[in-house]
């Protein structure tokens, strides 16, 4: 049969199993929205802002792990879509990015609303392509779910010129597809296995370094029966977080440059470091020379080209984590690092992470999240960029019914609240909260007209600092307090020097209570510590509309541990009462 | 240890691949020291020949990062194995006297250059050679001709030798 391009684009979802599509329409997609109208098992969410609707696709994606759907228009549609792209990517989470595009003939000819997309986004994704011809439609569309949701996931983006979608071609959707470039490795050469646990025999101080590849495979029961069974501590990256429950005795915390006294000082005095989906990215490894200096490196990751890029490896393993644990859990022994363990909680004990608590009723970061802690069990839990993550990643308790999503690679801000939105339509029987700052809620804010429309109760926390937090940290202890452009209280008639905040500070704008209640949404503000608990229940108590919750938090409060630029893992600047 | 390398490189014959490979160069910062294309027997595939200067660990993050692009089918290291390889060049030399004319004789019969076309003033030469071959005619002209020489240089191309070890 016939059919034009627009409904060859529908019947490929429905084949790919598509039940959510992350859409915003335009002249050059028209048709295939056409095609959408009234299709029955495709909800067509209609953000309110490309980027917004591109983190929301990402949110669905990670907490759901299958592949997340955009459909945009071209020209801007298309552009306002590269910075959720890159996060994606960055990250390794499956995306499928549809872009309509101005007809073949007029390609070239600065068309209206005509961009490059292909040419933009080359650099931040897996793979990107432009359908020329009519006929090979569905296998690109095919090619394009295989590549983003295989291997190392990452994000492809297919541009459908006009002319291609309203053109009358085969209705053949392919089952199967061969790529012959792309053959993503699904072995595991059981020689390097071998050798790896060959490293564990003599090894005293072992440690397993956990990063995103690990939550990725949903390999964490595989491992954490493996920390069991070898009793090796495990220390996790910010994606890695999760990979085994934070409340197992053998967890030690996260590394890096806000990574714990405990964590970061075993990596620094560990002999053998078995580190699985990890890049070693410069956030972890602080000074690249002293990073597990004494240590033999073992590295399990997908992607070879991951594999002694920044940090020379002893033992490359090449694998999907999932398959690389089964292997080492069949294999391995029991080993006795009593010792090792006790010596690692020493360090835990004696300098946990903690923020100050000079009074009562102040409230910290940490009261905010060991309270989310506790009133929720199964959740998905967002994070933004900055302070409000870095606090997230420290506190944050995670289990097998709580999952973490955060922007890890890239870092940006806005991401937070459209992928809680992404998250909640993906996993609707979970509370799902979005922790953020002042800032970053701000650039991404107009999606709150979309968690009411689609009657999505997400929780939004924002740790309200009136300041850009975490660049105005690096200033304080960095640049001489010269907080250059990170206050948002600022006023026209501020002094554009100003390094104090005080009582006589510009009102905060907007006022995220009324801009809230706008929408109709549920809004409270907490501004004392036995308030936070009761606004959580509250906002968890409340169905179909989204609960803004601001918290009011000290202006210049600081993020510790943290290892200064430069320095090795071990010279960290500690924080609370804890000035070793 | 930094050395000349060579790379041959099957890829999709499809719009955007030269963009994609020569982007990854450019984006990552990799060195490039000539890159050239066409296609091969099968019209679906083209095939590159990519010389570059690199230390052994770039090299090994620059092959591994061909060889993960969807669009690269097979990533071949030309390095340390035997090779038939060539550049076309060019050169123009303008201002010629009768001397200069009897002096680039020579000096063609022993770089193997072919003489292609001519006026009363001006050469061209065509020169099919290794890379170096042409580096090093280049230096002996542009020390017997300053400022008049033009020189387009075709880039590299690379095959595996048969029966030759050394070629």
């Amino acid at each position: 049969m016939q059919i034009t391009g627009a409904e060859l684009f529908v019947k490929a979802l429905l084949a790919e199993q598509v039940d959510t599509l992350f859409a915003y329409p335009g002249g050059q997609a028209i048709d295939l929205f056409n095609a959408l109208y009234g299709v029955e098992g495709i909800n067509v969410i209609l953000p309110r802002h490309e980027q917004g609707l591109v983190h929301a696709a990402d949110g669905y994606a990670r907490s759901t792990g299958k592949v997340g759907v955009c459909l945009v228009t071209s020209g801007p549609g298309a552009t306002n879509l590269v910075t959720g792209i890159a996060t994606a990517n960055y990250d390794s989470v499956p995306l499928v990015c549809f872009t309509g595009q101005v007809p073949t003939h007029l390609i070239g000819n600065d068309a209206f609303q005509e961009v490059d997309i292909i040419g933009i986004t080359r650099s931040i994704c897996k793979y990107a392509i432009t359908v020329r011809k009519r006929e090979d439609l569905a296998a690109t569309i095919k090619k394009a779910f295989f590549i983003a949701s295989s291997g190392k996931p990452g994000v492809v983006v297919v541009d459908l010129p006009k002319d291609i979608q309203q053109a009358l071609g085969s209705d053949y959707y392919p089952e199967q597809i061969e790529v012959r470039g792309y053959k993503p490795n699904t072995n595991v050469h059981v020689g390097q296995i071998k050798k790896s646990l060959d490293c564990l025999k003599n090894a005293k101080r072992p440690i397993f370094l956990l990063g995103g590849g690990v939550n990725i495979a949903h390999a964490n029961q595989e491992m954490t029966l493996l920390a069991e069974k070898t009793g090796i501590p495990v220390i996790t990256t910010i994606m890695g977080k999760g990979a085994i429950p934070t409340s197992h005795p053998l967890y030690i915390g996260n590394l890096g440059i806000h990574g714990s006294y405990a964590a970061n000082t075993a990596i620094s005095e560990c002999d053998v470091l078995f580190s699985i989906g990890v890049r070693f990215n410069d956030r972890i490894t602080g000074k690249v020379s002293e990073f597990a200096r004494n240590a033999t490196i073992i590295h399990v990751d997908i992607d070879p080209a991951s594999i002694s890029r920044n940090i020379v490896v002893d033992v490359p393993i090449v694998a999907d984590a999932k398959n690389a644990i089964i292997a080492l859990l069949e294999k391995t022994q029991q080993y006795d690092f009593e010792n090792w363990r006790k010596q690692i909680n020493c360090w835990k004990s004696e300098h946990p992470i903690s923020t100050l608590q000079d009074t009562k009723s102040r409230i910290t970061p940490l009261n905010i999240i060991q309270e989310i802690n506790c009133v929720f069990e199964k959740a998905v839990i967002t994070t933004d960029v900055g302070q409000n993550q870095l606090w997230a990643t420290q506190f944050l308790e995670l289990t097998n019914q709580k999952q973490m999503l955060t922007s890890g690679g890239l870092g940006t801000m806005g991401y937070g609240f459209p992928a809680a939105l992404g998250a909640k339509l993906g996993n609707p029987d979970k509370d799902v909260i979005t922790i953020c700052g002042d800032g970053g809620i701000q650039m991404n804010i107009q999606e709150m007209a979309t968690a009411i429309v689609y009657e999505l109760p997400v929780i939004i926390c924002i740790l309200n600092n009136g300041y850009l937090g975490n660049v105005r940290q690096w200033q304080e202890m960095f640049f001489d307090k010269r907080y250059s452009s990170t206050c948002l209280r600022y006023r026209k008639s501020c002094s554009t020097t100003c390094n104090t905040p005080s009582a006589c500070c510009p009102e905060y704008t907007p006022d995220f209570i009324r801009l809230a209640e706008s929408y109709d949404a549920k809004a409270i503000r907490v501004q004392r510590y036995e308030e936070i608990k009761t606004a959580l229940e509250e906002a968890k108590n409340t169905p179909k509309i989204p609960t803004v919750i601001e918290f009011i938090i000290e202006p210049e409060e600081n993020v510790l541990p943290i290892v200064p630029p430069g320095n090795p893992l071990g010279n960290m600047i500690m924080g609370g009462d804890d000035n070793d | 240890m930094t050395k000349k390398r060579c790379i041959s490189l099957f890829v999709e014959n499809e719009i955007g691949v030269l963009a994609r490979i020569s982007g990854l160069f450019s984006g990552k910062s990799y060195n490039l020291d000539s890159l050239t294309v066409g296609t091969t027997e099968d019209e679906t595939i083209s095939r590159m020949t990519i010389s570059l200067t690199s230390d052994d660990q770039t090299f090994e993050q620059i092959k591994k990062q061909l060889n993960r692009s969807v669009e690269v089918i097979k990533v071949i290291d030309f390095t340390d194995t035997a090779i038939h390889t060539k550049e076309l060049m060019f050169i123009k030399i303008n201002s010629c006297s009768e001397q200069d004319m009897a002096k680039l004789t020579y000096m063609r019969e022993i770089f193997n250059a072919k003489m292609i076309d001519y006026d009363t003033s001006a050469i061209l030469l065509e020169s099919v050679q290794t890379e170096e071959k042409n580096n090093d005619l280049i230096r002996l002209l542009e020390a017997s001709f300053p400022n008049r020489i033009e020189i387009v240089r075709g880039g590299n191309v690379a095959i595996e030798a048969i029966s030759i070890s050394k070629p």
